[in-house]
Protein backbone atom coordinates (compact mmCIF):
# COMPACT_ATOMS: atom_id res chain seq x y z
CA UNK A 1 0.00 0.00 0.00
CA UNK A 2 1.24 3.44 -0.91
CA UNK A 3 2.61 5.41 2.01
CA UNK A 4 0.41 8.50 2.06
CA UNK A 5 0.00 10.96 4.90
CA UNK A 6 -2.90 13.42 4.85
CA UNK A 7 -2.94 16.79 6.56
CA UNK A 8 -6.22 18.64 6.93
CA UNK A 9 -6.61 22.32 7.68
CA UNK A 10 -9.41 23.30 10.07
CA UNK A 11 -8.94 27.09 10.27
CA UNK A 12 -7.07 29.69 8.23
CA UNK A 13 -7.33 32.68 10.56
CA UNK A 14 -8.76 33.81 13.87
CA UNK A 15 -12.35 34.44 12.87
CA UNK A 16 -12.72 31.56 10.46
CA UNK A 17 -15.89 29.48 10.18
CA UNK A 18 -16.32 27.42 13.35
CA UNK A 19 -18.20 24.65 11.51
CA UNK A 20 -15.29 24.01 9.13
CA UNK A 21 -13.38 21.35 11.15
CA UNK A 22 -16.15 18.70 11.28
CA UNK A 23 -16.24 17.78 7.56
CA UNK A 24 -12.43 17.73 7.37
CA UNK A 25 -12.17 15.23 10.22
CA UNK A 26 -15.12 13.15 8.87
CA UNK A 27 -13.37 12.93 5.52
CA UNK A 28 -10.01 11.93 6.97
CA UNK A 29 -11.65 9.16 8.99
CA UNK A 30 -13.62 7.98 5.96
CA UNK A 31 -10.55 7.84 3.74
CA UNK A 32 -8.51 6.12 6.46
CA UNK A 33 -4.75 6.03 6.77
CA UNK A 34 -2.42 8.16 8.86
CA UNK A 35 -3.31 11.84 9.10
CA UNK A 36 -3.31 14.99 11.22
CA UNK A 37 -5.17 18.29 11.31
CA UNK A 38 -3.95 21.80 12.02
CA UNK A 39 -5.41 25.19 12.89
CA UNK A 40 -3.74 28.45 11.83
CA UNK A 41 -5.41 31.18 13.85
CA UNK A 42 -2.58 33.58 14.62
CA UNK A 43 -2.19 36.54 12.28
CA UNK A 44 0.68 39.00 12.51
CA UNK A 45 -1.04 41.23 15.05
CA UNK A 46 -3.49 38.68 16.50
CA UNK A 47 -0.78 37.80 19.01
CA UNK A 48 -0.62 41.42 20.20
CA UNK A 49 -4.38 41.66 20.57
CA UNK A 50 -4.20 38.39 22.52
CA UNK A 51 -1.44 39.87 24.69
CA UNK A 52 -3.66 42.86 25.48
CA UNK A 53 -6.46 40.43 26.36
CA UNK A 54 -4.09 38.54 28.66
CA UNK A 55 -3.18 41.80 30.43
CA UNK A 56 -6.85 42.34 31.19
CA UNK A 57 -7.37 38.70 32.25
CA UNK A 58 -4.28 36.48 32.84
CA UNK A 59 -6.41 33.36 32.13
CA UNK A 60 -7.16 34.51 28.57
CA UNK A 61 -5.06 35.55 25.61
CA UNK A 62 -5.59 32.45 23.47
CA UNK A 63 -7.88 31.95 20.46
CA UNK A 64 -11.33 33.12 21.63
CA UNK A 65 -13.23 30.53 19.53
CA UNK A 66 -11.02 27.63 20.68
CA UNK A 67 -13.69 25.65 22.49
CA UNK A 68 -16.21 26.07 19.65
CA UNK A 69 -13.59 24.95 17.13
CA UNK A 70 -12.42 21.87 19.02
CA UNK A 71 -15.57 20.55 20.67
CA UNK A 72 -17.06 18.99 17.50
CA UNK A 73 -13.87 17.07 16.62
CA UNK A 74 -11.92 16.37 19.79
CA UNK A 75 -13.45 12.96 20.61
CA UNK A 76 -13.31 11.68 17.03
CA UNK A 77 -9.70 12.81 16.61
CA UNK A 78 -8.69 11.11 19.87
CA UNK A 79 -10.51 7.88 18.95
CA UNK A 80 -8.97 7.72 15.47
CA UNK A 81 -5.44 8.79 16.42
CA UNK A 82 -5.55 12.09 14.52
CA UNK A 83 -3.23 14.62 16.17
CA UNK A 84 -4.49 18.20 16.38
CA UNK A 85 -1.90 20.95 16.02
CA UNK A 86 -2.68 24.62 16.35
CA UNK A 87 -1.13 28.00 17.04
CA UNK A 88 -4.36 28.78 18.91
CA UNK A 89 -2.29 29.23 22.07
CA UNK A 90 -1.61 32.77 20.80
CA UNK A 91 -0.22 34.79 23.74
CA UNK A 92 -1.10 32.12 26.31
CA UNK A 93 -0.50 28.51 25.20
CA UNK A 94 -0.71 27.14 28.78
CA UNK A 95 -4.08 28.90 29.16
CA UNK A 96 -5.28 27.28 25.95
CA UNK A 97 -4.04 23.88 27.18
CA UNK A 98 -6.03 24.38 30.38
CA UNK A 99 -9.20 25.09 28.41
CA UNK A 100 -8.61 22.02 26.20
CA UNK A 101 -8.01 19.90 29.30
CA UNK A 102 -11.32 21.00 30.80
CA UNK A 103 -13.07 20.29 27.50
CA UNK A 104 -11.41 16.86 27.31
CA UNK A 105 -12.56 15.98 30.84
CA UNK A 106 -16.11 17.10 30.04
CA UNK A 107 -16.06 14.91 26.92
CA UNK A 108 -14.71 11.88 28.80
CA UNK A 109 -11.07 12.06 27.66
CA UNK A 110 -9.08 12.39 30.92
CA UNK A 111 -6.03 10.68 29.40
CA UNK A 112 -5.83 13.02 26.37
CA UNK A 113 -2.19 14.05 26.01
CA UNK A 114 -1.81 17.77 25.48
CA UNK A 115 1.51 19.41 24.65
CA UNK A 116 2.49 23.05 24.96
CA UNK A 117 5.31 24.43 22.80
CA UNK A 118 7.14 27.37 24.38
CA UNK A 119 9.96 29.70 23.46
CA UNK A 120 8.32 31.91 20.84
CA UNK A 121 7.80 34.74 23.33
CA UNK A 122 11.10 36.65 23.06
CA UNK A 123 10.28 39.88 24.89
CA UNK A 124 13.18 39.18 27.27
CA UNK A 125 15.54 38.07 24.49
CA UNK A 126 15.03 40.59 21.71
CA UNK A 127 16.65 44.01 21.82
CA UNK A 128 15.00 46.34 19.31
CA UNK A 129 17.96 48.70 19.50
CA UNK A 130 20.49 46.09 18.36
CA UNK A 131 18.66 43.37 16.45
CA UNK A 132 18.42 43.96 12.72
CA UNK A 133 15.08 45.07 11.25
CA UNK A 134 13.59 42.71 8.67
CA UNK A 135 14.11 44.37 5.31
CA UNK A 136 10.44 44.70 4.22
CA UNK A 137 9.76 46.69 7.40
CA UNK A 138 12.58 49.21 7.35
CA UNK A 139 10.28 52.03 6.16
CA UNK A 140 7.75 51.72 8.96
CA UNK A 141 7.28 54.28 11.71
CA UNK A 142 6.55 52.73 15.10
CA UNK A 143 5.57 56.08 16.59
CA UNK A 144 7.49 55.46 19.81
CA UNK A 145 4.84 53.11 21.25
CA UNK A 146 5.62 50.61 24.02
CA UNK A 147 6.38 46.99 23.11
CA UNK A 148 3.27 44.85 23.60
CA UNK A 149 4.61 41.54 22.34
CA UNK A 150 7.64 40.01 20.62
CA UNK A 151 7.35 36.54 19.13
CA UNK A 152 9.79 34.50 17.09
CA UNK A 153 8.65 32.22 14.30
CA UNK A 154 9.61 28.80 15.69
CA UNK A 155 10.41 25.89 13.40
CA UNK A 156 8.57 22.57 13.24
CA UNK A 157 11.10 20.87 15.51
CA UNK A 158 9.51 21.38 18.97
CA UNK A 159 6.15 20.28 17.53
CA UNK A 160 7.77 17.14 16.07
CA UNK A 161 9.33 16.40 19.48
CA UNK A 162 5.93 16.81 21.14
CA UNK A 163 4.34 14.40 18.63
CA UNK A 164 7.15 11.91 19.27
CA UNK A 165 6.30 12.13 22.97
CA UNK A 166 2.75 11.03 22.14
CA UNK A 167 0.96 14.39 22.16
CA UNK A 168 -2.59 14.20 20.74
CA UNK A 169 -3.05 17.96 20.82
CA UNK A 170 -0.11 20.32 20.29
CA UNK A 171 -0.68 23.92 21.39
CA UNK A 172 1.72 26.56 20.11
CA UNK A 173 2.03 30.31 20.00
CA UNK A 174 3.98 31.76 17.09
CA UNK A 175 5.56 29.27 14.70
CA UNK A 176 6.13 29.40 10.98
CA UNK A 177 2.63 28.90 9.59
CA UNK A 178 3.72 26.15 7.15
CA UNK A 179 5.57 24.45 10.03
CA UNK A 180 2.19 23.52 11.54
CA UNK A 181 1.56 21.13 8.63
CA UNK A 182 5.18 20.16 8.17
CA UNK A 183 5.59 18.90 11.75
CA UNK A 184 3.27 15.85 11.48
CA UNK A 185 4.82 15.01 8.09
CA UNK A 186 8.34 15.02 9.52
CA UNK A 187 7.06 12.92 12.40
CA UNK A 188 5.35 10.38 10.13
CA UNK A 189 7.94 10.02 7.39
CA UNK A 190 10.98 10.52 9.60
CA UNK A 191 12.43 13.15 7.27
CA UNK A 192 15.83 14.50 8.25
CA UNK A 193 16.02 18.18 9.19
CA UNK A 194 18.31 18.78 6.22
CA UNK A 195 16.35 16.78 3.65
CA UNK A 196 15.50 20.05 1.87
CA UNK A 197 13.66 18.42 -1.03
CA UNK A 198 11.22 16.60 1.26
CA UNK A 199 10.89 19.47 3.75
CA UNK A 200 10.07 21.72 0.80
CA UNK A 201 7.14 19.51 -0.19
CA UNK A 202 5.80 19.50 3.37
CA UNK A 203 6.25 23.25 3.83
CA UNK A 204 4.52 23.86 0.48
CA UNK A 205 1.60 21.74 1.66
CA UNK A 206 1.49 23.95 4.75
CA UNK A 207 1.76 27.14 2.73
CA UNK A 208 -1.10 26.10 0.45
CA UNK A 209 -3.31 25.00 3.36
CA UNK A 210 -2.57 27.58 6.03
CA UNK A 211 -5.25 30.01 4.86
CA UNK A 212 -7.97 27.37 4.88
CA UNK A 213 -10.66 28.01 2.29
CA UNK A 214 -8.37 30.29 0.26
CA UNK A 215 -7.19 27.16 -1.58
CA UNK A 216 -10.69 25.70 -1.95
CA UNK A 217 -12.52 28.63 -3.51
CA UNK A 218 -12.64 31.32 -0.82
CA UNK A 219 -11.10 34.72 -1.76
CA UNK A 220 -11.33 33.33 -5.32
CA UNK A 221 -15.04 33.26 -6.16
CA UNK A 222 -15.77 35.96 -8.79
CA UNK A 223 -19.31 35.49 -10.12
CA UNK A 224 -19.43 35.19 -13.90
CA UNK A 225 -15.66 34.65 -14.10
CA UNK A 226 -14.64 32.19 -11.44
CA UNK A 227 -17.66 30.27 -10.21
CA UNK A 228 -17.62 27.83 -7.30
CA UNK A 229 -20.30 25.38 -6.11
CA UNK A 230 -22.16 26.12 -2.86
CA UNK A 231 -20.13 29.15 -1.68
CA UNK A 232 -21.87 29.19 1.71
CA UNK A 233 -20.47 25.75 2.47
CA UNK A 234 -16.87 25.78 1.26
CA UNK A 235 -14.98 22.68 2.33
CA UNK A 236 -11.60 23.13 3.98
CA UNK A 237 -8.46 21.70 2.37
CA UNK A 238 -6.62 18.43 2.74
CA UNK A 239 -3.11 17.77 1.45
CA UNK A 240 -2.02 14.26 0.46
CA UNK A 241 1.69 13.82 0.76
CA UNK A 242 3.27 10.68 -0.65
CA UNK A 243 6.49 9.14 0.65
CA UNK A 244 8.13 9.91 -2.70
CA UNK A 245 7.34 13.62 -2.28
CA UNK A 246 4.26 13.80 -4.48
CA UNK A 247 1.80 16.46 -3.26
CA UNK A 248 -1.91 16.57 -4.03
CA UNK A 249 -4.30 19.24 -2.77
CA UNK A 250 -7.94 18.25 -2.26
CA UNK A 251 -10.74 19.09 0.17
CA UNK A 252 -13.35 17.74 2.56
CA UNK A 253 -15.94 15.47 0.93
CA UNK A 254 -19.55 16.58 0.32
CA UNK A 255 -18.76 20.28 0.74
CA UNK A 256 -18.88 23.34 -1.52
CA UNK A 257 -16.01 25.21 -3.05
CA UNK A 258 -13.49 23.67 -5.42
CA UNK A 259 -9.85 22.80 -5.87
CA UNK A 260 -8.69 23.51 -9.41
CA UNK A 261 -5.44 24.69 -11.00
CA UNK A 262 -6.47 28.36 -10.87
CA UNK A 263 -7.20 28.49 -7.17
CA UNK A 264 -4.04 26.56 -6.29
CA UNK A 265 -1.95 28.99 -8.37
CA UNK A 266 -3.53 31.95 -6.60
CA UNK A 267 -2.75 30.53 -3.18
CA UNK A 268 0.73 29.37 -4.18
CA UNK A 269 1.71 33.01 -4.71
CA UNK A 270 -0.29 34.42 -1.79
CA UNK A 271 1.93 36.64 0.40
CA UNK A 272 4.96 35.61 -1.64
CA UNK A 273 7.60 38.10 -2.71
CA UNK A 274 10.39 36.42 -4.69
CA UNK A 275 8.86 33.07 -5.72
CA UNK A 276 12.36 31.64 -6.07
CA UNK A 277 13.20 32.42 -2.48
CA UNK A 278 10.41 31.98 0.05
CA UNK A 279 11.81 31.67 3.54
CA UNK A 280 10.20 29.48 6.19
CA UNK A 281 11.91 28.60 9.49
CA UNK A 282 12.46 25.02 8.28
CA UNK A 283 13.42 25.31 4.63
CA UNK A 284 13.80 27.92 1.91
CA UNK A 285 11.29 27.28 -0.86
CA UNK A 286 11.76 27.80 -4.58
CA UNK A 287 8.47 27.96 -6.52
CA UNK A 288 10.07 29.15 -9.78
CA UNK A 289 9.73 25.72 -11.44
CA UNK A 290 6.34 24.77 -10.02
CA UNK A 291 3.56 23.46 -12.22
CA UNK A 292 0.06 22.44 -11.16
CA UNK A 293 -1.98 19.68 -12.79
CA UNK A 294 -5.64 18.79 -12.30
CA UNK A 295 -5.60 15.00 -11.82
CA UNK A 296 -9.22 14.50 -10.78
CA UNK A 297 -12.28 16.25 -9.43
CA UNK A 298 -11.07 18.66 -6.74
CA UNK A 299 -7.61 17.13 -6.94
CA UNK A 300 -4.58 19.17 -8.01
CA UNK A 301 -1.04 17.84 -8.04
CA UNK A 302 1.73 20.32 -7.34
CA UNK A 303 5.01 19.50 -9.07
CA UNK A 304 8.47 21.01 -9.18
CA UNK A 305 8.80 22.47 -5.70
CA UNK A 306 12.46 22.84 -4.77
CA UNK A 307 14.02 23.39 -1.38
CA UNK A 308 17.20 24.89 -0.02
CA UNK A 309 18.76 25.27 3.41
CA UNK A 310 16.78 26.90 6.20
CA UNK A 311 17.74 30.53 6.92
CA UNK A 312 20.59 31.37 9.32
CA UNK A 313 18.34 33.89 11.07
CA UNK A 314 14.91 33.66 12.69
CA UNK A 315 12.22 36.24 12.11
CA UNK A 316 10.58 37.75 15.17
CA UNK A 317 7.65 40.14 15.03
CA UNK A 318 7.39 42.89 17.61
CA UNK A 319 4.05 44.56 18.27
CA UNK A 320 4.00 48.11 19.59
CA UNK A 321 1.21 50.07 21.18
CA UNK A 322 -0.12 52.08 18.25
CA UNK A 323 -2.55 54.43 19.97
CA UNK A 324 -6.19 54.48 18.91
CA UNK A 325 -8.30 54.33 15.78
CA UNK A 326 -11.52 56.34 15.81
CA UNK A 327 -14.18 55.81 13.17
CA UNK A 328 -17.49 57.57 12.55
CA UNK A 329 -19.88 56.90 9.68
CA UNK A 330 -23.10 58.44 8.32
CA UNK A 331 -25.16 57.70 5.20
CA UNK A 332 -26.75 59.96 2.56
CA UNK A 333 -29.01 58.63 -0.20
CA UNK A 334 -31.32 59.82 -2.97
CA UNK A 335 -31.36 63.14 -4.87
CA UNK A 336 -28.21 65.25 -4.52
CA UNK A 337 -26.65 62.76 -2.11
CA UNK A 338 -23.21 63.14 -3.68
CA UNK A 339 -23.17 66.86 -2.87
CA UNK A 340 -24.57 66.29 0.61
CA UNK A 341 -22.02 63.60 1.35
CA UNK A 342 -19.11 65.75 0.11
CA UNK A 343 -20.39 68.63 2.25
CA UNK A 344 -20.55 66.35 5.28
CA UNK A 345 -16.96 65.23 4.62
CA UNK A 346 -15.77 68.85 4.47
CA UNK A 347 -17.66 69.74 7.65
CA UNK A 348 -16.07 66.80 9.49
CA UNK A 349 -12.55 67.85 8.52
CA UNK A 350 -13.27 71.49 9.49
CA UNK A 351 -14.65 70.38 12.85
CA UNK A 352 -11.46 68.46 13.67
CA UNK A 353 -9.45 71.63 13.02
CA UNK A 354 -11.83 73.88 14.96
CA UNK A 355 -11.66 71.58 17.95
CA UNK A 356 -7.86 71.25 17.67
CA UNK A 357 -8.05 67.48 18.19
CA UNK A 358 -4.65 65.76 18.04
CA UNK A 359 -5.57 63.34 15.27
CA UNK A 360 -4.59 62.34 11.75
CA UNK A 361 -7.70 62.04 9.63
CA UNK A 362 -9.00 60.56 6.43
CA UNK A 363 -12.46 60.68 4.90
CA UNK A 364 -13.96 58.14 2.50
CA UNK A 365 -17.16 58.35 0.50
CA UNK A 366 -18.12 54.70 0.40
CA UNK A 367 -19.98 54.16 -2.84
CA UNK A 368 -17.77 56.64 -4.73
CA UNK A 369 -14.22 55.91 -3.58
CA UNK A 370 -12.86 54.26 -0.46
CA UNK A 371 -10.69 51.16 -0.24
CA UNK A 372 -8.83 51.85 -3.48
CA UNK A 373 -8.24 55.46 -2.48
CA UNK A 374 -5.19 56.92 -0.75
CA UNK A 375 -5.02 58.69 2.61
CA UNK A 376 -4.29 62.02 0.99
CA UNK A 377 -6.00 63.41 -2.10
CA UNK A 378 -8.80 60.90 -1.84
CA UNK A 379 -10.27 59.97 -5.17
CA UNK A 380 -13.79 61.12 -4.35
CA UNK A 381 -12.59 64.72 -4.43
CA UNK A 382 -11.49 64.41 -8.03
CA UNK A 383 -14.47 62.40 -9.30
CA UNK A 384 -16.10 64.91 -11.66
CA UNK A 385 -19.36 63.07 -11.70
CA UNK A 386 -20.90 60.21 -9.80
CA UNK A 387 -24.25 58.51 -10.27
CA UNK A 388 -24.11 57.07 -6.76
CA UNK A 389 -27.49 57.13 -5.04
CA UNK A 390 -26.43 55.73 -1.67
CA UNK A 391 -23.23 56.92 -0.03
CA UNK A 392 -21.66 56.30 3.35
CA UNK A 393 -19.32 58.98 4.66
CA UNK A 394 -16.56 57.46 6.77
CA UNK A 395 -14.21 59.44 8.99
CA UNK A 396 -11.15 57.58 10.27
CA UNK A 397 -8.62 59.09 12.67
CA UNK A 398 -5.55 57.90 14.49
CA UNK A 399 -4.73 59.41 17.87
CA UNK A 400 -2.43 58.74 20.80
CA UNK A 401 -5.30 58.95 23.28
CA UNK A 402 -8.61 57.12 23.20
CA UNK A 403 -10.39 60.32 24.19
CA UNK A 404 -9.13 62.25 21.16
CA UNK A 405 -10.09 59.35 18.86
CA UNK A 406 -13.53 59.17 20.49
CA UNK A 407 -14.15 62.92 20.30
CA UNK A 408 -13.22 62.94 16.62
CA UNK A 409 -15.43 59.94 15.85
CA UNK A 410 -18.33 61.59 17.68
CA UNK A 411 -18.20 64.46 15.19
CA UNK A 412 -19.92 62.04 12.80
CA UNK A 413 -22.63 61.53 15.42
CA UNK A 414 -23.15 65.29 15.73
CA UNK A 415 -23.97 65.41 12.01
CA UNK A 416 -27.39 63.96 12.84
CA UNK A 417 -28.60 67.38 13.95
CA UNK A 418 -25.87 69.70 12.67
CA UNK A 419 -25.02 68.23 9.27
CA UNK A 420 -26.44 68.29 5.74
CA UNK A 421 -30.02 67.18 5.08
CA UNK A 422 -31.08 63.57 5.48
CA UNK A 423 -28.01 62.08 7.16
CA UNK A 424 -28.77 58.76 8.87
CA UNK A 425 -27.42 55.52 10.28
CA UNK A 426 -24.49 56.85 12.33
CA UNK A 427 -22.10 54.38 13.93
CA UNK A 428 -18.96 55.38 15.78
CA UNK A 429 -16.31 53.43 17.66
CA UNK A 430 -12.75 53.45 18.92
CA UNK A 431 -10.31 50.55 18.60
CA UNK A 432 -6.82 50.12 20.08
CA UNK A 433 -4.14 49.95 17.42
CA UNK A 434 -1.09 47.75 17.19
CA UNK A 435 1.92 48.43 15.00
CA UNK A 436 4.26 45.65 14.03
CA UNK A 437 7.86 45.46 12.98
CA UNK A 438 9.88 42.32 12.32
CA UNK A 439 13.47 41.70 13.38
CA UNK A 440 16.06 39.02 12.68
CA UNK A 441 17.40 36.90 15.53
CA UNK A 442 19.94 34.09 15.76
CA UNK A 443 18.99 30.51 16.68
CA UNK A 444 21.25 30.87 19.72
CA UNK A 445 19.00 33.74 20.93
CA UNK A 446 16.15 31.27 21.41
CA UNK A 447 15.42 28.32 23.71
CA UNK A 448 12.29 26.62 22.37
CA UNK A 449 10.89 23.45 23.90
CA UNK A 450 7.69 21.67 24.90
CA UNK A 451 6.00 19.88 27.76
CA UNK A 452 3.26 17.25 27.56
CA UNK A 453 0.71 16.21 30.18
CA UNK A 454 -2.63 14.46 30.34
CA UNK A 455 -5.84 16.48 30.54
CA UNK A 456 -6.30 15.21 34.08
CA UNK A 457 -2.84 16.39 35.14
CA UNK A 458 -3.29 19.81 33.56
CA UNK A 459 -6.66 20.39 35.22
CA UNK A 460 -5.33 19.73 38.72
CA UNK B 1 0.65 45.57 -32.35
CA UNK B 2 2.64 43.28 -30.17
CA UNK B 3 4.98 40.47 -31.00
CA UNK B 4 2.71 38.07 -29.14
CA UNK B 5 -0.19 38.80 -31.51
CA UNK B 6 -0.16 37.51 -35.07
CA UNK B 7 0.31 40.12 -37.84
CA UNK B 8 -3.05 41.51 -38.88
CA UNK B 9 -4.79 40.11 -35.81
CA UNK B 10 -7.31 42.55 -34.38
CA UNK B 11 -6.71 43.63 -30.79
CA UNK B 12 -9.37 44.66 -28.34
CA UNK B 13 -8.95 46.89 -25.33
CA UNK B 14 -10.32 45.27 -22.17
CA UNK B 15 -9.73 45.35 -18.43
CA UNK B 16 -7.08 42.85 -17.37
CA UNK B 17 -9.89 41.23 -15.35
CA UNK B 18 -11.33 39.83 -18.60
CA UNK B 19 -8.06 38.09 -19.44
CA UNK B 20 -6.54 37.12 -16.12
CA UNK B 21 -7.25 36.49 -12.46
CA UNK B 22 -5.14 37.27 -9.43
CA UNK B 23 -4.88 37.65 -5.69
CA UNK B 24 -3.40 40.21 -3.29
CA UNK B 25 -1.44 39.45 -0.12
CA UNK B 26 0.24 41.75 2.41
CA UNK B 27 3.26 41.63 4.67
CA UNK B 28 3.91 44.81 6.59
CA UNK B 29 3.85 47.74 4.17
CA UNK B 30 4.46 45.53 1.15
CA UNK B 31 1.76 44.15 -1.11
CA UNK B 32 2.03 41.34 -3.60
CA UNK B 33 -0.44 40.86 -6.43
CA UNK B 34 -0.33 37.70 -8.51
CA UNK B 35 -1.70 37.71 -12.06
CA UNK B 36 -2.53 34.52 -13.97
CA UNK B 37 -3.91 34.57 -17.53
CA UNK B 38 -6.96 32.31 -17.99
CA UNK B 39 -5.36 31.17 -21.25
CA UNK B 40 -1.65 30.38 -20.87
CA UNK B 41 -1.12 31.58 -24.44
CA UNK B 42 -1.93 35.14 -23.29
CA UNK B 43 1.18 35.19 -21.10
CA UNK B 44 3.48 36.75 -23.71
CA UNK B 45 1.15 39.58 -24.70
CA UNK B 46 0.56 40.39 -21.03
CA UNK B 47 4.30 40.24 -20.29
CA UNK B 48 4.77 43.09 -22.76
CA UNK B 49 2.07 45.26 -21.25
CA UNK B 50 2.20 44.59 -17.52
CA UNK B 51 5.42 46.47 -17.01
CA UNK B 52 6.71 47.51 -13.62
CA UNK B 53 6.35 51.17 -14.68
CA UNK B 54 2.68 50.84 -15.64
CA UNK B 55 1.86 48.93 -12.47
CA UNK B 56 3.67 51.47 -10.30
CA UNK B 57 1.60 54.24 -11.92
CA UNK B 58 -1.60 52.41 -10.95
CA UNK B 59 -0.61 52.40 -7.28
CA UNK B 60 1.17 55.76 -7.13
CA UNK B 61 -1.83 57.48 -5.48
CA UNK B 62 -1.42 55.03 -2.61
CA UNK B 63 2.20 56.01 -2.06
CA UNK B 64 3.84 53.08 -3.87
CA UNK B 65 7.53 53.71 -4.46
CA UNK B 66 8.70 50.55 -6.24
CA UNK B 67 7.31 47.61 -8.17
CA UNK B 68 9.20 44.39 -8.85
CA UNK B 69 7.76 41.85 -11.27
CA UNK B 70 8.68 38.19 -10.86
CA UNK B 71 7.93 36.01 -13.88
CA UNK B 72 6.80 32.40 -13.57
CA UNK B 73 6.42 31.28 -17.20
CA UNK B 74 5.82 27.62 -16.30
CA UNK B 75 2.78 28.25 -14.11
CA UNK B 76 2.24 30.69 -15.90
CA UNK B 77 1.94 33.72 -13.65
CA UNK B 78 3.38 37.09 -12.76
CA UNK B 79 3.98 38.17 -9.19
CA UNK B 80 4.12 41.90 -8.56
CA UNK B 81 5.71 43.10 -5.33
CA UNK B 82 4.65 46.67 -4.54
CA UNK B 83 6.50 48.56 -1.82
CA UNK B 84 5.18 51.18 0.63
CA UNK B 85 1.69 50.96 -0.81
CA UNK B 86 -0.30 50.17 2.31
CA UNK B 87 -0.02 53.51 4.17
CA UNK B 88 1.72 51.79 7.05
CA UNK B 89 0.17 48.36 6.63
CA UNK B 90 -2.78 46.75 8.34
CA UNK B 91 -1.81 48.18 11.71
CA UNK B 92 -1.06 51.74 10.73
CA UNK B 93 -3.36 52.55 7.84
CA UNK B 94 -6.54 54.59 8.08
CA UNK B 95 -7.83 52.78 5.00
CA UNK B 96 -10.83 50.55 5.70
CA UNK B 97 -8.92 47.79 3.94
CA UNK B 98 -5.64 48.04 5.78
CA UNK B 99 -4.54 44.64 4.50
CA UNK B 100 -4.93 45.81 0.92
CA UNK B 101 -6.94 42.66 0.21
CA UNK B 102 -9.10 44.50 -2.32
CA UNK B 103 -6.06 45.88 -4.13
CA UNK B 104 -5.69 43.05 -6.64
CA UNK B 105 -8.66 44.63 -8.37
CA UNK B 106 -6.74 47.87 -8.95
CA UNK B 107 -4.38 45.92 -11.19
CA UNK B 108 -7.20 43.81 -12.65
CA UNK B 109 -8.85 47.08 -13.69
CA UNK B 110 -5.91 48.05 -15.90
CA UNK B 111 -6.70 48.30 -19.63
CA UNK B 112 -4.79 45.87 -21.83
CA UNK B 113 -4.88 45.30 -25.60
CA UNK B 114 -5.16 41.62 -26.48
CA UNK B 115 -6.49 39.38 -29.26
CA UNK B 116 -10.22 38.71 -28.80
CA UNK B 117 -9.58 34.99 -28.33
CA UNK B 118 -8.05 35.66 -24.89
CA UNK B 119 -11.05 37.61 -23.59
CA UNK B 120 -12.99 35.66 -21.01
CA UNK B 121 -16.32 37.46 -21.23
CA UNK B 122 -18.38 39.68 -23.56
CA UNK B 123 -17.03 42.85 -21.97
CA UNK B 124 -14.69 43.73 -24.83
CA UNK B 125 -14.80 47.25 -26.27
CA UNK B 126 -13.36 47.46 -29.77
Amino acid sequence: MADIFRVGNCAGFSGDRVDAPGPVVDTLIEWGGPCAVFFETLGERTVALAQLEKRRDPQRGYEPMLERLLEPILVRCAEHGIPIIGNFGAANPPGAAKLIAKLALRLGLPELKIAVVYGDDVRDRLDITTHEVYEADTGLNMGGGDVVSANAYLSARPMVDALKAGAQVVVTGRTGDPSLALAPLIHHFGWAYDDWAKLAVGATAGHLLECGAQVTGGYYYDPGYKEIPDPANIGFPIAEVHADGRLVITKAARTGGLVNAQVVKEQLLYEIHDPGHYITPDVTLDFSQVTVVEIGENRVQVNGVRGGPAPQTIKATVCFDGGWLGEGEISYAGPNCVARAKAAADVLLQRLKLRKLAVEARVDLIGIASVHSGDSGSRWRTEAHSDAQDIRVRLAVSARSQDDADQAAREALALYCCGPAGGGGVRWRTTPRIRTQSYLMLPSDLAPGYWVKSAMEIDQ
Amino acid sequence: MTAAAKPGEALVSVPLHSVAHGRAGDKGNRLNVSVMPYDAAAYAVLAEQLTEERVLALYAHRGAVRVTRHDLPLLPAFNFVIDEVLEGGVNGSLNLDGHGKSNSFILLGMQVRVPQKFVRSAQAEK
